[in-house]
Parts: structure tokens; sequence; C-alpha cells
């Protein structure tokens, strides 16, 4: 079979993040700038040479200001990728697929939010009257992304016999890789099953625990062609596969309205991705898995081809998603809910470092790792290899 | 009246308007295809079976079944905030069970969102559409069959 035209072509060079946390004073330009400066500085790359960019369409820092500030040359390729959390792994493809047909040679992608005040979500901004799809949805009180995923869980506990049981598998594990990487959120605090259960409720059947964390933070990485990266200080990460995904009559987090919403945009992505990789689900040793909310771990892992239909949340027990033993250690930096949530983008950093050796909680002999974005949007996922 | 600081839909956008008139004489009605006599919800302007534009409006008989639900805790915008925790429910209709709804489930047709007890709600049990006005807007909701 023909190699699919992205394998292996694009490398990760640089990676760069700032301290995460609450209430940090810079402001989220200049977190953005410090973390694509430090991501050029440990690739030996000049700002100069970046001509290409990729970000969000929820990033608030606008391509123009970011470069005036750290000093690109001509930007000949800029994209952004809707979604929220759904984009992360489809600003690596972008800029993938850019610096692989020669429209740009030097790439940045980055995230930069500033999530951990109260008035900076979404949710909480109330127009006078509803004129778009959230008409249908929020007059009736399902108004925070955690009240539209919790009716999808409450759906496939239903269908699946899934438990809270399971949602905690998922949270206690991300919580014990937190406990490991002095850079998460969550290092010192350790999370027991008791506790999970006792927790207050948000939207049940979730509880705090199944709930990302809110921070404050930027994360950025700098892509080049396979060839220039094996001339760099860093270890090349290669962008062995990449998809996103939008299945039929889909309708983002509120997506009741189909024939089947436990299919979600995983479903649709992850046979593209498959599809351009030579490894196949039993092959892949390492994931991190988009976490906003507990219950999109299991459904990814469907929608990823880890198990079968169903068979999600039975997949997260003895230990399936915990480092070094597990079946498939998953987000070994803590992911969205213990280390940071940085719109899923801190995944993307973690699955480099999988793939270098360097992680707090590295996966002996892993040599592909996949990270997924937003499960319940339009999402996308890479499939890194050393 | 606390109720008119509920979120409320605007009763005007384009493709919602036939549904919201039509809920404020107390009738649910559904988007179907002109050319191929589908239903579809949320309304839009083409036919996903066969791209028609041609659309008309159908009375639905009101009678559905809980699909899921959900029952919110604070943090919540101030209105729901004083109202939680509250139900919010999906219901497929009897007619189509694809053509599902968001709504609450109420103890009475005047009830509120927050008077019948969550751990009683049952996935497939029988519902009714009533109807309620909040401010200038009829939304429905649900009462048990």
């Amino acid at each position: 079979m023909a190699k699919a035209f992205l394998q292996d072509k694009v490398a990760i060079a640089g990676i760069g993040q700032t301290s995460f946390g609450k209430g940090i004073e810079d402001s989220e330009l200049s977190l953005g700038c410090q973390a694509i400066s430090m991501a050029l500085d440990e690739c030996g790359i000049a700002p100069s040479e970046v001509d290409g960019t990729a970000s969000f369409t929820m990033e608030l820092n606008r391509e123009v200001d970011i470069a005036r500030n750290v000093g690109f040359g001509d930007v000949t390729f800029f994209s952004q990728v809707g979604y929220g959390g759904g984009a992360g792994c489809g600003t690596i493809l972008h800029a993938a697929m850019a610096v692989a047909t020669g429209q740009c040679r030097v790439a940045v992608a980055w995230r930069a939010r500033k999530r951990a005040a109260k008035a900076s979500r979404p949710w909480s901004q109330v127009p006078a009257r509803l004129d778009d799809h959230w008409m249908w949805s929020r007059p009736f009180g399902l108004l925070r992304p955690v009240d539209e995923v919790a009716m999808l869980t409450r759906r496939y506990m239903h269908e699946y016999g899934a438990t809270r049981d399971h949602l905690a598998n998922v949270a206690i594990a991300f919580r014990k890789h937190a406990n490991r990487n002095p850079n998460a959120t969550m290092r010192e605090k350790t999370l027991s099953r008791e506790q999970y259960m006792e927790a207050r409720w948000i939207s049940e059947p979730l509880c705090l625990f199944d709930n990302c964390l809110e921070t404050d933070g930027a994360l950025a990485a700098v892509l080049v062609p396979a060839e220039r990266a094996k001339d760099l200080p860093t270890k090349p990460v290669y962008v062995h596969s990449a998809a996103q995904g939008i299945p039929p009559q889909h309708q983002t987090m509120i997506n009741y309205f189909n024939e089947d919403p436990l299919l979600g945009p995983s479903w649709a992505a992850a046979g593209q991705l498959w599809g351009g990789s030579e490894f196949k689900p039993d092959d892949v040793k390492v994931a991190q898995i988009y976490d906003a909310f507990s219950p999109l771990v299991p459904l990814s892992l469907e929608g990823y081809g880890f198990c079968g239909r169903g068979e999600g949340a039975e997949f997260t027990n003895d230990g399936a998603l915990e480092w070094p033993n597990g079946r498939l250690p998953t987000n070994t930096a803590g992911g969205g809910m213990s280390e940071a949530y940085v719109h899923g983008f801190n995944l993307v950093l973690e699955g480099v470092r999988q793939m270098r050796g360097t992680s707090t909680s590295q996966v002996e002999n892993a040599d592909s790792c996949l990270v997924t974005s937003g499960e319940g949007v339009p999402t996308s996922a890479l499939l890194l290899r050393n | 009246m606390m109720e008119a600081k509920l979120l409320l839909p605007d009763v005007e956008e384009e493709n919602g308007a036939p549904f919201w008139a039509g809920a404020a004489r107390d009738e649910l009605l559904v988007q179907a295809c002109g050319a191929c006599g589908n239903w579809r919800f949320p309304p839009r302007p083409m036919c996903p079976h066969c791209r028609s534009v041609e659309t008309k409006w159908e009375r639905a008989s009101g009678n559905a079944k809980v699909w899921g639900f959900v029952v919110p805790h604070p943090p919540l915008l101030p209105a729901y905030a004083e109202l939680a925790p509250y139900n919010v429910i999906v219901v497929e209709l009897d007619e189509d069970p694809t053509i599902r709804m968001v709504g609450n489930l109420l103890a009475s047709p005047d009830g509120a969102l927050n008077e019948i007890d969550p751990s009683t709600i049952e996935i497939g049990e029988p519902v009714r559409v009533v109807f309620q006005k909040v401010d200038d807007v009829t939304l429905p909701r649900w009462v048990r069959a």
C-alpha cells in the first residue's frame, strides 16, 4: 500500500510552555510569545525563520501580534482551527500539511489562555436572546459544556452499563500521573476513590473530579521538514498520521439530534488517522486523550479502536490507563484534569515528551503515541512517532 | 419575576420562528421536508436527505419518551442557580425517535423545574408535552404521561 502523503514528512522539533496556574499576571499575549520563544530556542531556530502559524479560532492572540512580538519574518501560511478543544491536534495537522507541501518551512502552533478567571468562561456570558443553536438547549437549563456532556454520559451509562467507578478510574489514573509531574497543577494533591465518590455534583451524573481544571498558561510547538529536524539539537518527533473529524449530522456537544449520538467525532477521525498509519491501535503503548470531562476518555477509546463499542468503560479497569503497568498509560503528565487545561494543547507536548523519552511517567519502548483533541466536538487526532 | 432572567430564545430567528409560534398556540410543530417529507430538528434550510429547500411544519402528538437526563448543580447563572438542583431531560418523539428535544420534566403543567425528585426519573418513561409561558416566549416542557 502506498505510504500516506503526510507520513513522517514533518517533525515537531521544539516545544515550549509557560508555568501553569491561576491568576498569572502576564497577559495572554505575553504568555503566548513566551511559549513560542522557548520552543524556538529549544531547537535553535531563529524567530525570523518562522513563516507559518496555526492556532485555534478561539485563540485571542492574532498572528500579527504574535509575529510582531516574537519577530517573525514573512509569514506565508497562517491557519486557525475551530471548535475549541477539538482544535489542538488540528493545529499540528495544519502546520504539518503546510510544511509538507512547501507553503512554509518553519511553522509554529500554539495555544495561550487565561481561563482561570471565572468571567472568561464562555458559558458565563449571557446574550439577551439566543439566536444560535443554543436556543434549543440553554433555555431549559442545559447551560454549560459539563451539562451537555453529562447528558451523553447518562445515556452511555444506560446503554452500556458504565458506572461512576469507571469514571473514577480515569480521574484517579490522571491524578497519579500529575503527582509525578513537577509542572502539574495537581502535583501535590492525591485523589482517592473515596474522595471521588464523595465529591460535590456539578451536573449529575458528573461530579467535580469528572471535570478538567481551569488554567492560565501557554504552550507551543515548532514544526520543520523531517530532513531539517535531523540536524537540530532536539530529538525529532515525527507527525506519523493526523486527522480531523465531523460525523454526519453532528451538532457539537449538544449532539442529541443525529441517529446515534454516542458515535462521536473520534469515530469520524479514526478511519483517516489509522488509514495513514503504519501503526494500529494494538501497537500503541501510550496515549494522550482529551479529557475536559472524564467520560470523553472511554468514548475516545472506543472511537479510536482500542476496544469495541460500549467497552470503553470496562477498558479503564485494572489500572489500564495507569503508568507503568497499564495496557495504555494515558495522559501521562496528568492531562486536562490534573496537569493543566489549556484546551488540550498540553496533551500534544506530553506526546512529544513520550516520543523523546523525557516524560516524568515515561513508557518504556513506546515508539508511537496517540494524541486526541476534544471528543464531542468536531475533533482532531495525531499519531506521533520517534 | 425571576423567570425573566432565564435564557430565552429569539423567537423571530428565521429557521425556528414557526416552532416558537406553534408553541405559543400550544402546538408542538416539527419541521418537515416539503419534498420527501422527512422530519428534522433543529430546523434548518435544507433537507439532508434530498436537499430540497421546501419546508412545511407538521404537528407532533406531543407524546415522547425520556432519552436522557441530567441534574445541574452550581456554579450556574443566577436564575438557574436559584432553581438548582433541577432536571434537564432529552426526549425522543414517539413518531420518530431520532427527533429529540431538550426540555424539563415537571410535576404539573405549571410546575417548576425542580419539583420532581430526580432519582425517580427513568430513561424510557413516557411523557407528554405541556407549554409554559416565560416572559413573552412559550417553551415546550414535559409531564409524565
